[in-house]
Formats: C-alpha cells, structure tokens, sequence
C-alpha cells in the first residue's frame, strides 16, 4: 500500500530492535480477553482508479455535478471563487501544516491568519476577530454563553425569532445543559425583529438580531443597541451572507458588543454545508471574554517582527475545566482562504460584488412579482427577499429541477408554518438577466 | 542518509498586506454588471471596508512567500504525540473537489443529494466497524465538539432517567478539551491520578465513583501512549453505579483492527478524522469528530440522522429525545469525503497494518533512544511515546530547547509539555507513514542534539538559528496584545 | 525556577497556604502574593482584579494571575469589603514579578472581623510548609 513504506527487511531490523518476535507481539500488553477476534469488516482497499470511479458515481448522485441555477441563499451562498484562491490554498505547507504552536516555522499560517483577523475587524467594524469557529451556529452559541456568563443575575437570553432556525436550534442545544434559557423576540408584519417586544423583555443578559435576517430583510441594528443599552445588556449581532458588509453599514458601527458570522461567502465553496467559516468578533473590552484561538503580533530575539498565538490562558490546553470555551481546532484552512479572498477582490472588488448582489436580487423579485409572485414584506433587503408563490408553484418548482437544474426558491413553511406558499429567493453575483429572464419566464 | 534535513536557504520577506496596498489595485476579475444599478437608502449604507488594493500578482506572491515559511508534512516529519501527523493522501484533495460535492447546497433536497447522504450512511457505518458501535454521527465538527456532544449525550440520558448528576471523573492524563467540555455541560470535574505504571488503577476510580457522578472520561490508549490495562473493570465499576463511559478515541491510531472501544465498554467515544483518518490539519482545521454510541444512547444523538429505505437515503429530524442540532448544517462534509477516501483505500487489512506499523515505529523509536533522552515509563508503548528532560537538567537544558533546536535539524519538534503527568514530558508519535530511514534520521537527530546539551548547552538556548524568526517574545505578545494590523 | 533559599520573604506580612500575603495597616488589609508564588508562575502577563465595592467572604476567588502558560486563581483569606485595587498593574503586571510585596500589591480590604488574620502563617510557619 502506497502510504505504508515499510518493507519486509524494514520491519525485521525494527522488531529486532525492540526484542519482539512478530507485529502481533508489540500489542502483548493488551489482554486477550479485550482483542477483536475477526478482521474489520471492510473489503479491501481500492486501487486510486477504482477509488476515481466509485466516487465519481457518487458525486454524480449529487444534482450539483451538473451545471445547476442556484436561487437558494438561506445560509449557504453561490458565489465566483477567484482561480487563485483554490490555487494558493491547495499549496501543502498552508493545507498539511499543525496548528502554529511552534511559531518559527509556521510564520506563513500565523501572518495570513492575523491579516485574516484584521481585514474581518475591517469588515465588521469591530476591535478584535478570534482566528475563527467552526460556523456561525457555534459562533453564535458561545456569544450567547458570554453574556450569560458575564451576568451574573440573569439567566435568560433574548435572541430574534429571525435568526437562522438552524442557529437557534444550536443555541438551545448549547444553553440547555447550563439551566439557560432563550425568549424568542416575535417579528413584525414587515418581516423585521420586533423592538417593542424587547423593550418589554426583563431579566435578560443579552440580546442578539441577526441582519441581513432570516427573511433576508436588514434590520436596524442601532435601534436594537439603544434598546440594549438602556437595560444595561449585551448586544450579539450576526449574520449569514459576510458580502452584506462589502455595502451595508456594518455591525461594529452599529454598536455591537459581539457579532457571529458565518463566512463560507468568502470564497468557500458550499460543499453540503460544510466546512464553513465561523466568524467571531468583539470589541476591546471582550478581549479576555472571546474564545477561540488569536495570533497577536511581536518581536522575536533579533527585534525582528513575528506572529504567535497569544492569550493562551483562556483555552482549553491551559485553563481546562475553567476554560470559557472547550474549543482547539478551529477552521483554520478556510479561514486562510477567506483571507486570500479578501485580498483577492480588495476594497473596490468587495463593494462592486456586493452592490451587484444587490441590483440582481432587486431585479429578480421586480421580474417575479411580474410574473405572479405577491410581495409580503416591505423591508429593503441585501440578496435575498421572501415572495408568496402563485398556485401550483410547487409543482412547477419540482418540474424545474428535474429537468432545468434550476432551484427557484426554497419553501418557508417547514421553518415559519405559517408562511404556508412563501418562498425565500436569492440572487447573487453568478446569475445573470438571461438566467433571471428565463426562470421568470418558466414561473408565469 | 548523512545530512539531515535541515539546512540554510534563501527565502523572502513578505510585508503585511496592507503595506503592498496601492490605491486603485484590484485583483479580482470583476463580473460585467447586467442588470441596473439599485441604490440602497443611504441610512442602510457603510463605507466601503479598507481591505487591501492589490493587483493579482501580489496576491500570489504574498502567499506563495508566505507558504515557504511554513514547515507541512508533506516538508518534513512531524512527531507530534496524540495528533497523528500522518500523509494526508493528495487522491483524497481530488475525491472532495468533485462538483457534486464541492458545489452541493446543503438544502437542495433529499432526492437531489442521493451521493452525498450516501457516503455519509456509508461513513457512519465504516467507522462504527472500525469503532465497534451500532451508530454514529458525523455533526461535530472537530474532536473537541464531539466531546461536547458526547457530554451532551450522557447528560440527557441522566435526564431521561430523572435524576441529573454533577460531577465527572478526569484522569490526571487527559487532555484539557475533556475537563472543559464537561463544565460545558455544567459538570465538576473529580480529577484522580493515574497510577505507578502510567495507567488508572480500577481502585481509583471506584473511590470516587457514586450515584451523583455522570461518569468518567477516559482516553485509550491514553496520552503517555499506554493502553489502559484495567478498561474492562474500570467501566463496570461506572456502570455498577448507574454512570456511563466516555472515550476520547484521538489515539485510535494504535488499534484499529485490534481492539474495539465500543467492546470495552466504553459507551460513547469520539473520533478525529483529521487525526487517524489521514484528512490534513490546515494550520489549525477544519477537523471533524465524528462520535460512535451505544444503544442505549442511539435516541440522543443529534438531528439530523440519516436514515436509509431500500435504496433512497433521507434526513430524519423527528427524534424527541435528540440534545438537538449542534452544527448549521450536517458538520464537515468536505473532511468526510477525505476521510471517507481514505478508508476505501487503505481497505480493513490495510487500517489494522497501519496500526501494527504505527505501533512498531513508537517501539522502534523508544528503544533507540531510551538510553539518550530519560523515559518515565519503560513499559511497551503504544503508537507514541513520553520523554522527558531529567537527564538534561544538569546542564541547565530543557524540553523546550531541545524542541527548538530539532528544528534546526529539519524536524517539527515532539509534542512538548503534554501530558501534564510527566514533567516537561516531549512526547513522539512518529505514525506509520514515516520509513525507517527518516525515523533514523531523526533518532539521529535527537542524539546529537543530546550532545550538543552536554557539550554546547548554549546553542540549544539559542536555537533555532537556521529559522525565519528567533524565539518570539510571547510575554510581550500577551502584556500588550496586538491582534490586528 | 529559583531555590526556596534564592527568594524573598518579608517580616512584616502573614503568609497564606495559597501563597498569597496579608498585612494589617491602620484598619486596612492589603494582599498580595509571595516571592514563591510570583516565581512559579514566571513572568506575569495579567491580573485580574475586583472592582471597588465588591464584598467577599474568607476562602472566596477575588481574581487572577496569568503568566504565558498559566493562569493562577487567587483567594481571600479574610472577609470584607474591597476599597482599593492595584490600577498600576494593568499596564505593568511585570510588578508582581518585581515588587511583590510591595508596589506589586493587589488589592487592599476593610475587614470584618479582624481574629481571622490569626489563622495565617508567620514567615517561619511558611517557609516550613514550602519546605515539607
């Protein structure tokens, strides 16, 4: 087998050092009793040719093999991945490397990750970013255990009925164990957090509002602080679709104390939802209180500049069962490649993409609504928006993926019952007036 | 083979990237805008975010620059004790690239996500083989957050049963995820200590273990590389009492094919495919922990589940007793596709080889230098083993300066200062993938670095030398942290 | 790390088995940590603190001490009622490190019940428990 190099005179030389007679004796201080008796069973290996072929079966099962029309967002986005991202991250020393704990020979993963850490602060608005999270479900999750835990009286969290339901189910799944619980901020007839409910909300630790939202609608996330601030509470602010803030006025102006995104739009690509990007930012003063890994910058013997992991002692390999998070890996690889991307399309690139995601999703729901879907909410929106189908859209929509690779929409009601007939659409970049003219065409 | 790897070369300065930024650079291709233009309220607005302006050219030199700075398995060895440096196989790159896979929308539907449901069922049941358990779940994304949904796990089947506990057993040995991912779950930790021979002993445990404690978290082999003998009785004495046994499997490298956790006793144990399963660390991730359980535990697993009728393969979220979603979607399907690649190829004969070969490296490795660096525990070892500095100390060296001084050597250093039982403990897993000729290069290494303390200690505190950078100044990197340009 | 014959101990303070040191002044208890303490932990890189205000009980956790590589609890060993922190040691906790019983002092407390200082060590009794 190719990745074993030991030969038959290799391992006789070995076992003869150690003194044992054959492989099986360098496994003697295992009781017999607690051996498996049969070989695994699983055939045997396949050659790469057969493994090429099983695989491409496989991923032809898969509907994406084929050149498909994406109008889905809801949390993983169609967006062009620039030919050099994949190309500078497949290089071995960034994809086969450790985690930088001996920082003289990982300065290449420790630089690209500051500067990923830093162009994210830019992107945000905000002090700090950690060197990332597993997505931004988790993200979210362990801001919510922050203002939780800073709180000392409150054992509640507010957090929008408009954050991702995925984001809220793993919020309950992380809060639970802990005896915490989540009130659930209603939404309005515009498809926006409701603000007056907060107001009304005591005994919270925090509050967090997800914008662009579910819905894909953009809230007003300085109100929400304002609100935070007068009960003296945390604000978390999060999102799904990072190109929002190539345009939008971004969190950290806003006021947040803590923002969660996911950054899979960075160059990521969808990959059945994983792995993603979890984003993880605060400001100054949440330095100590954020978890995950952070690479600082500073001097190494000579006075020449150097990066390292710092702040070690909130983790787990250091403060162990009184670490505020369990977390060692992080998401290291993509969070490089969301820093080649960010590199990639710079300050001007970020802001045209962003800007043309916009002018399409606008143009898609003015070309629907032309063909019969019914607008619901009258909030300005980033790249996605919420339409009511016409009868038997559902139906049409079937037939469209089967035979067209086109996926107009996705269905709200296994997520808001009662948004029975709604759809969430988005549009990005990759979709052109020809692709948008012709679903319009097919939905009349 | 004389020379080691380690040698001078010219390599580059690299700015930070905003230093490179020229107004007005772009290096991105951008797409010709056809449909109108649709200005957005003002008030909704920011400015533009000062990301770099850089044309495509220097991206790539930036980070190919950046690259040759950076010490990879696919440089040089990496020893590195309870992470499995093994070759990340390149067929593995090619198998998660497919467009089926790499341009899957995660909610595209059931029926038009046949091959990707397919190899996740299938993955689940390869590793519960390998593992000895009738089910497992993929979600976690990372060895560390499957700990946590193995504590989730056993919290919600104290639950179930109604009476919660609050406390959980940590041998002195574990690694530090383990007593953080059960405060996690709101339990205290009871740490107990391994006994003379490296191992718990069964009478430990039992002094401790009671009704109000969930259970007890083990890793076998265990971090000083020793398979922990007493497993079997260790697990009944929990069990008498009503608790259950997690395992941390980040050392499964040393038994596939050979022992069965899930056989044990141990009733929930989590994986690392980044690890054993040959899929590349990254710099740091994405990992993937996927967690094998039991019978008993199988209604708590998290949603979704995969569920197979005949020959169709679907999601299945209505399970009432599940801890619920801990990941957006299904966890790191790209790091499954590796792993998956990885486990047709090498095949059941082939994983249990590797195992026996990663074995008989660690073995290899600690005779060859038992008599050069001081080895706490001279007992069989597993697929690593522990060292220490003692004989070192005379001369005012430690660890630490040996760690750094194999560097110079060409090597990525052992694990150093894990586990906290051995006093600046350097711990070797060489795994099965380095020949005998690189791990004689570096029991060569070892050794005259071992002369170098008694002759030249002064070099050692020095070292590295031939690096880009000298030791860093991490108590100012902490005092005054700096953690953005 | 230095021998326990290589560091300091001062006369005029009581020792606690947490290491940490108390000294009565006028009615005002001011803490600290010993030469021992400071020279296990190595080089200081932050102390976390109390605020002003804040009431404690005897054995209570007051605050922190981290080094690089390790973080160090630290506990009250007499009741009361926090009225002056250490400002100087967020931006030089290297004090601790340098003046721990003097310009590294943490925090200073009005005591309730002042017979509780009688359960500390005296230098003697502290030396002899870091040597046995």
């Amino acid at each position: 087998m190719r990745y074993l190099p030991h030969t038959k005179e290799d391992i006789d030389e070995m076992l003869a050092k150690t003194g044992l007679a054959s492989l099986d004796d360098l496994f003697k201080t295992i009781p017999d009793a607690l051996k498996t008796k049969a070989p695994l069973n699983i055939s045997e290996g396949l050659s790469e040719w057969d493994l090429n072929e099983h695989m491409e079966a496989l991923a032809s099962a898969n509907i994406a093999c084929k050149n498909y029309k994406c109008f889905i967002g809801a949390g993983s986005y169609d967006h062009y991945i620039p030919s050099i991202v994949p190309y500078l991250i497949s290089r071995s020393e960034f994809a086969t490397a450790y985690t930088p704990y001996q920082p003289e020979v990982s300065q290449g993963t420790l630089q690209g990750i500051y500067e990923f850490q830093t162009m994210i602060t830019e992107l945000l608005g905000m002090d700090i970013a950690t060197a990332s999270h597993y997505d931004c479900g988790t993200a979210l999750a362990e801001c919510a255990l922050i203002a939780l835990r800073k709180d000392r009286n409150a054992s509640r969290i507010a957090v929008s009925s408009l954050v991702h339901p995925h984001h809220r189910q793993i919020m309950e799944t992380y809060l639970h164990p802990a005896g915490y619980q989540m009130i659930q901020i209603p939404r309005t007839r515009e498809g926006l957090t409701d603000l007056a409910a907060l107001g009304a909300m005591e005994g919270i630790a925090g509050v967090a509002v997800q914008s662009p939202n579910f819905l894909g609608n953009i809230e007003d996330l300085s109100a929400f602080k304002a609100v935070a601030d007068t009960k003296k509470i945390l604000f978390i602010a999060s999102f799904t679709e990072s190109l929002a803030y190539g345009l939008l006025k971004n969190p950290g102006s806003c006021g947040a104390d803590l923002v969660a995104g996911e950054g899979q739009s960075l160059g990521i690509a969808k990959g059945f939802g994983g792995p993603g990007l979890g984003l993880l930012a605060g400001t100054q003063k949440m330095m100590r209180n954020l978890p995950g890994r952070l690479i600082g910058k500073t001097k190494d013997a000579n006075g020449d500049d150097g990066y390292v992991l710092t702040l070690a002692t909130r983790e787990q390999h250091i403060r162990r069962e009184k670490a505020s998070s369990n977390i060692c890996s992080n998401n290291g690889l993509n969070a490089m490649t969301a820093a080649i991307y960010l590199a990639t399309v710079g300050k001007i690139g970020i802001r045209e993409i962003a800007q043309q995601n916009h002018d399409k999703a606008v143009y898609l729901k003015t070309a629907l609504e032309k063909a019969g879907f019914e607008p619901v909410f009258d909030s300005p929106f980033f790249n996605e928006f919420v339409l009511k189908a016409p009868k038997g859209f559902a139906r049409k929509r079937a037939d469209l993926i089967s035979k067209q690779c086109i996926f107009a929409g996705m269905d709200l009601e296994p997520y808001y019952p009662e948004l029975k007939d709604h759809y969430l659409f988005c549009a990005t970049e990759t979709v052109s007036k020809n692709d948008m003219d012709q679903l319009a065409k097919e939905v009349q | 083979m004389n020379k080691q790897p380690g040698t001078r070369g010219l390599i580059f300065n690299e700015p930070q990237l905003w230093d490179k930024s020229r107004k007005g650079r772009c290096a991105v291709s951008l797409p010709i805008a056809d449909v109108e233009r649709c200005q957005l309220d003002a008030s909704l607005v920011g400015e533009s975010p000062e990301l770099p302006q850089l044309s495509e050219l220097d991206v790539v030199r930036h980070y190919t620059r950046l690259s040759q700075w950076n010490f990879g398995v696919d440089s040089g060895m990496y020893p590195l004790g309870s992470c499995t440096m093994k070759y990340n196989p390149k067929t593995n790159e090619v198998q998660a690239a497919r467009q089926g896979f790499a341009g899957a929308h995660p909610l595209a539907g059931d029926e038009f996500s046949q091959g990707a449901l397919k190899l996740m069922y299938d993955l689940e049941h390869l590793l519960g083989e390998i593992t000895g358990y009738p089910a497992v779940t993929l979600q976690p994304a990372a060895g560390a957050h499957g700990e946590l949904a193995g504590m989730l796990i056993i919290h919600a089947y104290h639950a179930k049963k109604g009476k919660q506990r609050s406390k959980i057993i940590i041998p002195d040995t574990a690694h530090g995820t383990n007593p953080a991912s059960a405060s996690l779950c709101g339990y205290e930790s009871i740490n107990i200590k391994s006994g003379e021979k490296g191992i718990l002993e069964p009478a430990a445990v039992a002094a401790v273990m009671d009704e109000d404690t969930a259970g007890i978290m083990i890793t076998n082999p265990n971090t000083l590389g020793l398979f922990e003998e007493n497993i079997k009785e260790i697990c009944q004495i929990v069990h008498a009492k009503g608790g259950l046994v997690y395992g941390d499997g980040a050392n499964m490298n040393a038994i596939m094919g050979i022992v069965k956790p899930g056989h044990l006793g141990i009733d929930v144990l989590h994986l690392n495919l980044h690890k054993t399963f040959s899929t590349p660390h990254g710099g740091g991730g994405p990992g993937s922990g996927p967690v094998g359980v039991s019978e008993d535990l199988i209604p708590f697993l998290p949603i979704p589940r995969i569920e197979k009728d005949l020959t169709r393969y679907r999601f299945v979220t209505e399970c009432p007793d599940t801890i619920g979603r801990i990941h957006t979607f299904y966890g790191h399907f790209g790091i499954m596709v590796r792993a998956y690649s990885y486990i047709l190829s090498m095949g059941g004969r082939g994983l249990h080889r590797a195992s026996q070969l990663a074995v008989l490296n660690a073995n290899y490795i600690k005779e060859s230098l038992k008599e050069t660096l001081n080895l706490p525990y001279d007992r069989p070892c597993m697929h690593e083993c522990v060292f220490n500095d003692k004989h070192q100390q005379v001369f005012h060296v430690t660890t630490m300066d040996m760690a750094k001084r194999l560097l110079d050597y060409g090597f990525h250093p052992p694990t150093v200062y894990f586990p906290l039982v051995v006093d600046a403990a350097f711990m070797v897993e060489p795994t099965e993938t380095e020949s005998k000729e690189n791990i004689d290069q570096f029991i060569d290494a070892v050794k005259a670095i071992v002369r170098e303390a008694r002759e030249t200690p002064e070099l050692l505190k020095k070292a590295p030398l031939l690096t880009k950078v000298t030791r860093l100044d991490e108590v100012g990197a902490a005092r005054k942290p700096c953690l953005r340009g | 790390m230095k021998e326990i014959s290589d560091l300091n101990f001062s006369e005029n303070v009581k020792y606690t088995k947490d290491h940490e040191w108390a000294k009565l002044s006028k009615d005002i208890v001011t803490i600290g940590l010993s030469d021992y303490a400071q020279d296990q932990l190595g080089e200081i890189v932050f102390v976390e603190l109390p605020e002003v205000g804040d009431i404690f009980t005897k054995g209570d956790e007051f605050g922190s001490v981290e080094s690089v590589k390790a973080v160090s609890e630290v506990y009250l060993p007499v009741s009361g009622e926090v009225v002056e922190i250490n400002a100087a040691l967020e931006d030089n906790p290297e004090l601790v490190n340098e003046d721990c019983y003097e310009g590294g002092w943490l925090i200073r407390l009005k005591p309730d019940d002042l017979s509780e200082l009688d359960d500390l060590m005296d230098k003697a009794a502290y030396l002899d428990m870091l040597k046995g």
